[in-house]
């Protein structure tokens, strides 16, 4: 079978071509954001074609030069764009090892090859891959006839792989805001607040005089953007702006919305699914509510985008997830034909879903078309950023379960509300330039909501249901690493360990007799090993240990992951582990950073972070007022790969954000003796508790 | 504007510059130093963070008028790709980092906690960093990569 990307962009040389003796040029359409991607499918590409690493040219990510393979979401690049490349260099090397088996008139099977040279029964022949090339045509489709490699001949695949990306970031370069550009045009962005908002009045005088140099101020409708050759005198514009400009109809936020319950007050549209109740006599029930806040990506820079208009075509830089769904809307934007605009893909700060980076883009786009024959580099600040970026939507989730006579979970109810988890396609700016427009309806995919990942705990339980209302938020939301997932995981295994309690069962034998999956149960019981579960106390003296497992979407990675924790006046982590199943493993070192990094970023959201919302939107904007973990706040993590050489790869770079928060909850219930179960667990939240207890 | 004379990675630079300037508009602007990043203009987070006399201090938040004279280090003076410092040699061999925006900051920094201690404990070292943000989770393998390079630049008795 040929892979959906490969399908999609089917002409070998667009993957993989010989453009000079002794390189081979690989091109994906998934971007490298520090998750290591370029790394792991150059992996792939090498394995396959059976060339040494330091041969391969990555392409990096530009319209016209890489398949469209869409956005590099959903820890899905290892599954996707792994599988169509894999594809692609099987059927490449067929096709080589095919003319060079003709022109040495023997048989293909006896053609081995060994860093792209081709070798007969073992022995030299004067052939290899950039000898062939000018007679093998890979202007040609996929036959879907090649197969690839068994992991039993991996010998690339599977080791550890320093990252290509790394090296520059430690020199003080790599990102899109390094790009060295000359006369460039510095430009700030002064926000519309809410998409009806116009401006009512703006001191012209008084913000020129403010920023002390040449500026040139541009207004369209509600779009002001403030521009200069120097830096300082647009920093020193917009931040004069925010004293000398009015709005009419700006938005106005109620804080108590902040609250996750808040959400059931807001109109929804609901969807269900699931078996019917079964008939429920004589059995236990429980019901219980988690809610977790709006959170923000928090990427370390603000967005970033940069580009130049020369008259006719558009040239544009980027750090968004992906070069050809951002150059669809720079078209909408701009009015110009898509072949008009090419788009390059570099680096910028940690993305971790849809942040401010496509919004950026598409600013310094409507800027440069206003503007040409300049290049423009568009800076958000940091209360842009947070301000302005779509947040992770909050969520509030209630359980209820039935137990029978032993105690097993056999029926499961899910009711969910919750922002979009899914808000693409649409900028900032086009508000701005249309003010009172409202936004289009999030794009939809069918059959597919953010907020019902994993909405069912992963085990086998006779009859489960769902019901999800998907609400108007107040602000802007979409996606978040893991989207819903990670946050239905937080709920199902915190209810796990409280069924656990109430069927009178240890919480890691209950979880293992509720799963016949052998690579479920033997996650399970490594984890139970690494953490020590068997020495557990009853708890309630503020140590704890908790546990959580979850599979990634139902059908991806198994990860389960432990956390020991100290409680007194707040939470002190001391050690998380994680064991985790995902399959055959590309570049184990990338797996474990991703894995680790996914702890710790969840560990932060558990206990720290909370969008405040307020006045014109969202009230908390800078570090201070959205703390999240820091260096003496990280416990010492030890990850384990369960090693799969058999199986699928699964990607890594969601998996364990769900069960750690819920492991931590769990932890902090056997500490305490008492269970919170709204996000964050601050030191605010565990005293109210504990006064009420 | 004024003339200021800088010292930055051991070198004299003379530029023309109004003296409220921030540092980090200087380094990397006019010099192009783009190792100091911009992360939050407000102190917050240590993207910005460079070694002024030696103390890892947040450009975002300096004027460039009271820096004469002064020295200043950037990641840049600590090594290049040729010739690396040994925190660049541990960071890679950790691999300790996602992203990397962070990194430019937490090397300084991490230089700065060596040069006035060569042996901290993995404490001093997070302690070190506390005020320095990493969004990706990397804190670990950067808090080990330290230790590595502190265990090999300390000077055999």
């Amino acid at each position: 079978m040929i892979p959906p990307s490969l399908q999609a962009n089917p002409v070998l040389e667009r993957w993989i071509s010989f453009p000079a003796a002794g390189k081979v040029r690989v091109a994906f359409g998934k971007v490298e954001y520090g998750q290591g991607i370029a790394t792991s499918l150059a992996q792939i590409a090498a394995e396959e074609l059976d060339v040494a690493m330091q041969r391969l040219i990555v392409v990096n990510a530009a319209s016209g030069e890489v398949p469209d393979e869409g956005l590099t979401v959903g820890s899905m690049s290892i599954e996707m764009s792994g599988a169509s490349l894999r594809a692609a260099a099987a059927e490449v090397r067929a096709l080589f090892a095919q003319e060079a088996a003709t022109r040495l008139g023997c048989d293909v099977d006896e053609i081995v090859i060994r860093d792209g040279e081709f070798l007969r029964d073992g022995r030299q022949t004067d052939l290899d891959y950039w000898k062939l090339a000018p007679h093998v045509d890979l202007r040609q489709a996929p036959q879907g006839k090649a197969r690839w490699k068994t992991s039993d001949r991996h010998h690339i695949v599977g080791k550890s792989q320093p990252r290509s990306d790394l090296p520059a970031k430690v020199f003080g370069g790599g990102f899109i805001q390094d790009i060295p550009l000359k006369d460039v045009t510095h430009a700030r962005v002064l926000r519309q607040p809410g998409y009806k908002a116009t401006i009512k009045a703006l001191d012209e005088a008084a913000i020129r005089k403010a920023a002390g140099g040449d500026i040139d101020i541009l207004r369209d409708n509600s779009f002001l953007a403030f521009l200069s050759k120097s830096e300082r005198a647009v920093t020193l514009a917009v931040a004069a702006a925010e004293q000398h400009l009015m709005w009419n109809d700006a938005r106005d936020v109620n804080p108590t919305l902040s609250d996750p319950l808040a959400l059931k007050s807001l109109p929804a549209t609901p969807w269900e699914g699931g078996a019917p109740a079964p008939d429920s006599s004589n059995r236990r029930k429980h019901s219980a509510s988690y809610g977790r806040p709006f959170i923000a990506h928090g990427s370390m820079g603000p967005s970033h985008g940069i580009a130049r208009f020369d008259g006719d075509t558009l040239k544009v830089w980027t750090h968004a997830q992906g070069v050809y769904p951002i150059r669809g809307m720079l078209a909408r934007i701009t009015g110009l034909a898509p072949d008009k605009i090419h788009v390059e893909h570099t680096q910028g700060p940690g993305c971790y879903g849809h942040n401010g980076a496509d919004d950026a883009t598409c600013d310094a786009a409507a800027i440069a078309v206003r503007r040409p024959e300049q290049t423009i580099r568009v800076q958000w600040r940091r209360e842009d950023e947070f301000g302005y970026e779509p947040l992770g939507t909050a969520m509030q989730i209630e359980l209820s379960g039935e137990l029978d006579a032993a105690g097993r979970l056999v029926d499961f109810s899910s009711e969910i509300w919750s922002g979009p988890h899914v808000g693409r396609g649409y900028a900032l700016v086009e508000a701005a330039l249309a003010p009172g427009t409202p936004p289009p309806p999030p794009m939809s995919i069918p059959g597919f909501s953010g907020g019902r990942l994993n909405a069912t705990p992963s085990y086998e339980i006779a009859a489960t249901r769902i019901r999800e209302n998907v609400i108007v938020p107040p602000v802007r939301t979409s996606s978040l690493r893991g989207l819903g997932g990670p946050v239905n995981t937080y709920a199902c295994e915190c209810f796990v360990d409280e069924l656990a309690g109430i069927a009178g069962t240890d919480p890691l034998s209950y979880r293992l007799s509720m799963t016949s999956d052998p690579r479920a149960s033997a996650v399970l019981e490594r984890l139970g090993a690494l953490s020590n579960w068997s020495r557990r106390g009853a708890g309630g003296n503020g140590d704890g240990l908790g546990l959580a497992y979850s599979r990634h979407r139902d059908r991806g990675a198994y990860v389960g992951v432990a956390v020991a924790l100290r409680v007194d006046t707040e939470v002190r982590l001391k050690e998380m582990w994680c064991v985790a199943d995902v399959g055959l493993v590309i570049n184990p070192d990338g797996a474990k950073n991703q894995i680790e990094g996914g702890m710790v970023m969840a560990a932060s959201w558990a206990l720290k972070e909370h969008v405040k919302l307020g006045g014109r939107g969202i009230a908390s904007t800078m570090w201070d007022d959205y703390p999240i973990l820091r260096f003496p706040e990280v416990p010492s993590i030890r990850i384990e790969l369960v090693p799969q050489s058999g199986a699928a790869p699964f990607g890594t770079g969601e998996i364990s954000s769900g069960p750690t928060m819920a492991a931590i909850a769990n932890a902090i219930a056997h500490a305490l003796g008492v269970r919170i179960r709204d996000m964050p667990f601050t030191r605010e939240k565990i005293a109210a508790t504990l006064l009420v207890d | 504007m004024r003339k200021i004379n800088l010292i930055v990675n051991g070198r004299q630079h003379s530029i023309e510059a109004d003296e409220r300037e921030t540092l980090l508009d200087v380094l990397r602007n006019r010099l192009g130093l783009t190792g100091p990043r911009f992360g939050c203009g407000a102190e917050q987070c240590g993207s910005c963070s460079v070694l002024i006399e030696g103390e890892d201090k947040p450009s975002c938040a300096v004027e460039v008028g009271a820096l004469s004279g002064k020295t200043i280090v950037t990641v840049e003076g600590l090594g290049t790709a040729e010739n690396p410092h040994p925190l660049q040699t541990a960071f890679l061999e950790k691999q300790a980092g996602q992203c990397g925006y962070c990194l430019s900051g937490i090397l300084v920094a991490s230089k700065a906690l060596l040069d006035r201690n060569s042996s901290p404990t993995r404490a001093e070292i997070a302690e070190a960093l506390a005020w320095h943000l990493c969004r990706c989770g990397a804190h670990n393998r950067i808090l080990d990569a330290v230790a590595l390079a502190a265990s090999r630049m300390k000077v055999p008795a």
